[in-house]
């Protein structure tokens, strides 16, 4: 039996918005040594993630972020989905309720990498929805995928960063 | 310049590179959640986890392409770049799992100026399911430079 289409019209018009540029304030050696030790625990990061002195004579001349740092997190002005505590949103009570739609999960990502991020730089990130489909998943129903291509660049131009990120609504 | 730890000269197709090993829980997912700020139910709490359909809460996706960082990273050094990747999420990964993130390389070739290998990715736990397989590009020293 054909499952109904989750697609709306409304949904489809949101890859012809316009991008959505952010800017990062300017990356602190502090985030990144955070960052560095948060993706390799329990063990010790590299050095080149944390300590100046030895990242001065790599050919760095300096510490460098891990290429997957992201620069965006903890912005001041808060995204309304996740100050809700993200999808599914809990009831009043505390408790959870599952229906259609109610769910977004990372499905995957794709990144191209150009310069290495470092202490004091500010990232621009321009964003935008290039693909939303469905597919019918494994229980029944459709699942609307949502695919964004997200590009930074530094202060001086350059581009840091290419990915392209599915989510799924379930 | 530091000494490599890999030249591309040495580099085989077919070659496996050495795994990054993780056992996953609050104390990775908790830490995860701080820098890149990811604090949502369905990561935190096992009811949040059920409300989005899964038995429990579950780690993030992103911390696993982390880990497939770590695992290039740890292979080429300092000396090589990581130039793409992609990962797709096809499994979840629950508190306890063990995840050994593994590479294989594909094939290997030069492009202008630089000596590239491509690798698969798999993120591989404990019952043996590949839940985020993935490709790499990495651009590494060559002897000839």
């Amino acid at each position: 039996m054909a499952t109904q289409s989750r697609l709306t019209p409304a949904m489809k018009a949101e890859v012809n918005k316009p991008p959505v540029t952010k800017v990062s304030p300017p990356i602190s050696l502090s985030d990144i040594r955070k960052w560095a030790i948060a993706v390799y625990w329990p063990e010790t990061p590299p050095r080149l993630f944390w300590d100046e002195e030895y990242a001065k004579t790599t050919r760095f001349k300096g510490i460098v972020a891990p290429q997957e740092f992201n620069p965006f997190a903890w912005p001041v002005r808060r995204d309304r989905e996740f100050e809700a505590g993200g999808n599914p949103p809990p009831n009043p009570d505390g408790t959870f309720t599952r229906t259609v739609g109610n769910a977004n999960v990372n499905a995957g990502s794709d990144h191209e990498y150009g310069a290495y991020m470092r202490p004091g730089d500010i990232i621009t990130a321009v964003d935008r929805l290039a693909e939303i489909y469905e597919k019918t998943g494994g229980r029944g129903g459709n699942m609307v995928f949502r695919v964004r291509e997200d590009r930074w660049t530094n202060q001086k131009g350059e581009m840091v960063k290419i990915n392209r990120g599915t989510t799924i609504n379930m | 310049m530091g000494t490599p730890k890999v030249y591309w000269e040495d580099v085989k197709v077919g070659q496996q590179i050495p795994p990054f090993v993780r056992r996953t829980d609050f104390m990775n997912w908790n830490r995860y959640a701080a820098v890149n700020e990811e604090f949502v139910y369905i990561h935190m709490d096992d009811e949040g986890g059920r409300g989005a359909g899964q038995k429990a809460a579950f780690g993030m996706g992103n911390l696993r392409l982390s880990y497939a960082h770590n695992l290039l990273r740890d292979w080429i050094g300092e000396e090589g770049d990581i130039k793409h990747i992609s990962i797709q999420y096809r499994g979840f990964n629950f508190k306890n799992d063990v995840l050994t993130t593994r590479g294989v390389v594909t094939d290997k070739r030069v492009e202008g100026d630089k000596h590239l290998v491509d690798l698969d990715l798999s993120v591989v736990n404990q019952e043996g399911v590949n839940n985020a397989p993935g490709r790499a590009t990495v651009v590494l020293p060559s002897r000839g430079k």
